[in-house]
This record gives structure tokens, C-alpha cells and sequence, in this order.
């Protein structure tokens, strides 16, 4: 019977398609995206405080803002800056961009000539279960535990640089309501055991070794949380 | 001729006008002696000062990010409030010397007032942290909780003899707008301060702040002067004042 012997061919045809099928690896699932946020502090009529160099804190933040955003762009990270020029930008519009680019790192920039070394500020509130509809001003309660993971994590990798580290506890207007992990990076003069200043703040060098130890931090912090 | 009723009148016209001129020059004599008198009372030596006392006063160093508690003696007034802003004009008095090792300048006269208010109730507010900062080890940990409450209303300086307290520090303009910038070196003043208050006056367990008797977002573009600081934590309990 002729139709049987066609039926049977096409059959045969059908398994070997299905098996070709299957037998080809499924796509790789599509990874989370990672966006990192960067706040350059200050701006505008907001100066911030005034370096040694006569700089305001306001250039200097954008300046670390800029090249901090290139070397994380060349690693693959999208970035999202609060401004990209000298403009004056509230603390709720802060929080607003970081919030609605749902980040998985947010840092803030600051610089200040007391002190020296680096300073890692968290927000001071304690930390809270994730609500769906979290107060403006207590919204980063429920990222504490995770922004305190990413303070650890810059600690040792700018500890690992040869940068002295002090941890603390603040409170700020924007960093209080933003819900990804968020780190205050307060950038000071690099001094010695003497207090003898080794590296200013105007150092390009000095500039250049936070700005690669901080994108070092975010590519580990990327691995952190796309590891199951 | 004169009419006799004219010259009595006369002449008592004239005892009259005696009468009222001696009367005059007594009531003048006797405005005399009492501007005399007034005078004599005037103070002649300072007034007597307020017994000198141990106070402590919690000292912020900038290249640690320490803050120690130090023993000071200085006359320390009876009314609380004027006893707050005598520690807190100490304290910034140390901070204003040239060799402080968290200068800012401004000294004694940077606070105008200190009023002592029964502190509002904080329920609803946010949770407070008494995390200690993480710094090397010879800090001192110390970071005071912090909290929003209500506006503190009213301020009167008549401290209320009983119940937690509330001290809204009120600073000058020129003393914000002088302090140096930075988060870290802000956070080290205010809580300097809260802890200040708190060794000296252990009833104080939340502190807000004024600037020119208004509210200010924060001191120098950082620390947030717009919510209540919780006294706390901010002192080792064997470091307060009983």
C-alpha cells in the first residue's frame, strides 16, 4: 500500500526533526539586567564644601562621577548618572532617578579635605521588611542589609588598593529614600601614620586608584548578585 | 485805698506762693538724694559666678573620627538650660582653639540658646540604629539613634522637673555657614553635641536643631538638621553625669 509507506517516511522525517530538536541546547536564559547609579553631590548654587586646590566639592564629584561612569561603561555596566553637568539636582530628584532605574548599586559621591582616606557612609535607619509601598523617607530601610553588604564589599577591595577605610552610619536627605543598596563614598585626602597628607585630592593618580578600586568593587558586586 | 479783704488776700497769696516754692525746692532736694542714693546702689564688684563643676564634654577628632568623652571644670549655672548652653559654648570654645583636632571655628557665641522642651512621643516614627560606626580600634563607638518626631512646639527655657527631655539647639548662621563640609566631619559635630548634652544632662534624650531660629535641611550640605537625634546611645552609661 502506497499511502502506508509514505505515512511511515513521514513519520520517520517527523522523529528526526523532533530529535534535531531537542538535541540543540535551550537558549541561555537572559541574565538580569545590572544597572549601577551614580550621585555625583551637589551642584549648582550647591557648591558643597571648597577644596584646597580652591576646587569645589561639586566639580570634583562630577569629575569622579565621569570617569567612574567610563570605566564601568567599558566593563559592560549600564550606568545611570543624577547629573552630568553643573546643575542644581534636590535630593527627591535624586532619589527619583535612582528609584526608577531600579538599581542594583547606587553610590554617592562626596569629597571633603578633613579626615583623609576614604569614608563609606550607610543610611542609619534600621533595617525593615520590604513593603510595597515603602515611606519616601525611610524607603531605603528595607535595602540597609544589602547596602551594608556593598559597603563591605568596597571596604576590602579598597582596603586591598592600599586605601585606609572607615565605615559609619548617616544620615542623608536622598540616601534615605532610595531603595537600591546605596553607599556614601566621602573621598579625603590620603594621609600618612603622621597625618602628613600623601596623595590630595587634586592627585590624578590618587583620583584614578579609588575611581578603578570603586568599578573593581562593581563588577564584583555584579557577580554577588547574579550568583543564585 | 486798698481794701482790707484784698490786702488778706494778698497776703495769703503770698504765704502760698512761699509755701509752694519751699515745698518745691524740698521735693527737688529729696529727687536729688534719691538719684544719690540710686547710684550708691549701683554694682561695684562682678557678680558672684556659678561654682565651678566637672562637666564632660564629648571631643570629636577629625583623624580618627573619634569622639572621647573629656572631663572639663567650668562654672556651670543652676537653670538647666543655661547649664546646656554653658557645656555646649565650652565645647565649641575647644573646637574654635587653633590646635583642635576638629576645628571649627565659631566658639561660645555660635549658641544663641539651648530650650529644654518634654520630649514628644516618637511612636510612629522610623527605628532607630544604635549600630556603632566601624572604625579603627581606638574609636569610641559612638553614633546616636536617630528618629524623626514632631515639631517641638512651643519652646520655653523653664527645663519640666520631671520625664524625658527634648533640647532644641539653636546656632548662628555663621557658624553653619563657616563649618567646614563634609559628611563626616558634620555627622562628628552633631553628634558631639547630642552626646554632650546627654553626659551632662542624662534627662536629654533627644536633640533637634535650629539655625538662626529657623529649620535648616543640614549644617554644611551634608548632616541633616531636619529630624530629631536620639541621645541614646551617644554616651557609655559610666561617662553620664548622675
Amino acid at each position: 500500500m502506497r499511502w502506508i509507506k509514505y505515512a511511515w517516511s513521514a513519520l520517520v522525517v517527523a522523529l528526526l526533526a523532533a530529535q534535531l530538536v531537542l538535541a540543540q541546547p535551550a537558549p541561555p536564559a537572559p541574565q538580569a539586567r545590572f544597572v549601577v547609579v551614580l550621585d555625583a553631590a551637589h551642584g549648582g548654587e550647591d557648591t558643597g564644601g571648597r577644596l584646597a586646590n580652591g576646587q569645589f566639592e561639586k566639580s570634583f564629584t562630577l569629575a569622579m562621577s565621569v570617569r567612574l561612569r567610563s570605566l564601568l561603561a567599558a566593563r559592560g555596566i549600564q550606568v545611570v548618572t543624577t547629573r552630568d553637568s553643573d546643575a542644581a539636582v534636590d535630593p527627591v530628584k535624586r532619589a527619583e532617578i535612582a528609584n526608577h532605574a531600579q538599581a542594583q548599586a547606587c553610590l554617592s559621591l562626596h569629597a571633603s579635605e578633613s579626615g583623609s582616606g576614604i569614608y563609606l557612609f550607610t543610611s542609619s535607619l534600621t533595617p525593615a521588611a520590604t513593603t510595597r509601598f515603602p515611606a519616601w523617607k525611610t524607603a531605603q530601610a528595607a535595602s540597609v542589609t544589602r547596602s551594608l553588604k556593598l559597603a563591605g564589599v568596597l571596604n576590602s577591595a579598597l582596603l586591598q588598593a592600599g586605601m585606609s577605610v572607615t565605615l559609619g552610619r548617616t544620615s542623608l536627605p536622598a540616601l534615605d529614600s532610595m531603595t537600591c543598596p546605596v553607599v556614601a563614598v566621602e573621598i579625603a585626602p590620603e594621609q600618612n601614620a603622621n597625618h602628613q597628607t600623601t596623595a590630595g585630592l587634586d592627585d590624578k593618580d590618587y583620583q584614578a586608584r579609588v575611581a578603578a578600586a570603586l568599578a573593581a568593587t562593581l563588577v564584583e558586586w555584579r557577580t554577588e548578585v547574579r550568583q543564585p | 485805698m486798698i481794701p482790707r479783704h484784698q490786702k488778706i488776700l494778698f497776703a495769703l497769696l503770698l504765704v502760698a506762693s512761699l509755701a509752694m516754692g519751699a515745698a518745691l525746692w524740698h521735693l527737688r532736694q529729696r529727687a536729688h538724694q534719691r538719684l544719690l542714693a540710686g547710684q550708691d546702689s549701683a554694682p561695684t564688684s562682678a557678680p558672684a559666678v556659678a561654682p565651678a563643676e566637672q562637666a564632660t564634654l564629648l571631643m570629636a577628632n577629625d583623624s580618627d573620627g573619634s569622639i572621647l568623652p573629656q572631663l572639663h571644670s567650668l562654672p556651670l549655672p543652676a537653670d538647666a538650660g543655661a547649664r546646656a548652653r554653658a557645656v555646649l559654648g565650652k565645647l565649641l570654645d575647644l573646637y574654635a582653639a587653633p590646635d583642635a583636632a576638629h576645628p571649627v571655628p565659631g566658639g561660645a557665641s555660635s549658641v544663641l540658646q539651648v530650650f529644654l522642651l518634654p520630649a514628644p512621643e516618637l511612636a510612629g516614627a522610623v527605628p532607630a540604629t544604635g549600630k556603632p560606626r566601624i572604625a579603627d580600634s581606638r574609636n569610641v563607638v559612638i553614633l546616636s539613634r536617630e528618629s524623626r518626631a514632631n515639631s517641638p512646639g512651643a519652646a520655653s527655657q523653664n527645663a519640666p522637673q520631671t520625664g524625658p527631655l527634648l533640647a532644641v539647639v539653636n546656632l548662628t548662621g555663621s557658624f553653619a555657614a563657616s563649618h567646614p563640609s563634609g559628611i563626616e566631619t558634620e555627622m562628628l559635630t552633631v553628634l558631639s553635641i547630642c552626646g554632650t548634652l546627654r553626659a551632662n544632662l542624662p534627662r536629654v534624650t533627644q536633640v533637634r536643631f535650629l539655625v538662626d531660629g529657623q529649620q535648616r535641611a543640614t549644617l554644611a550640605g551634608h548632616a541633616d538638621l531636619t529630624r530629631t537625634y536620639l541621645t541614646g546611645d551617644a554616651v557609655p552609661s559610666n561617662e553620664a553625669h548622675p
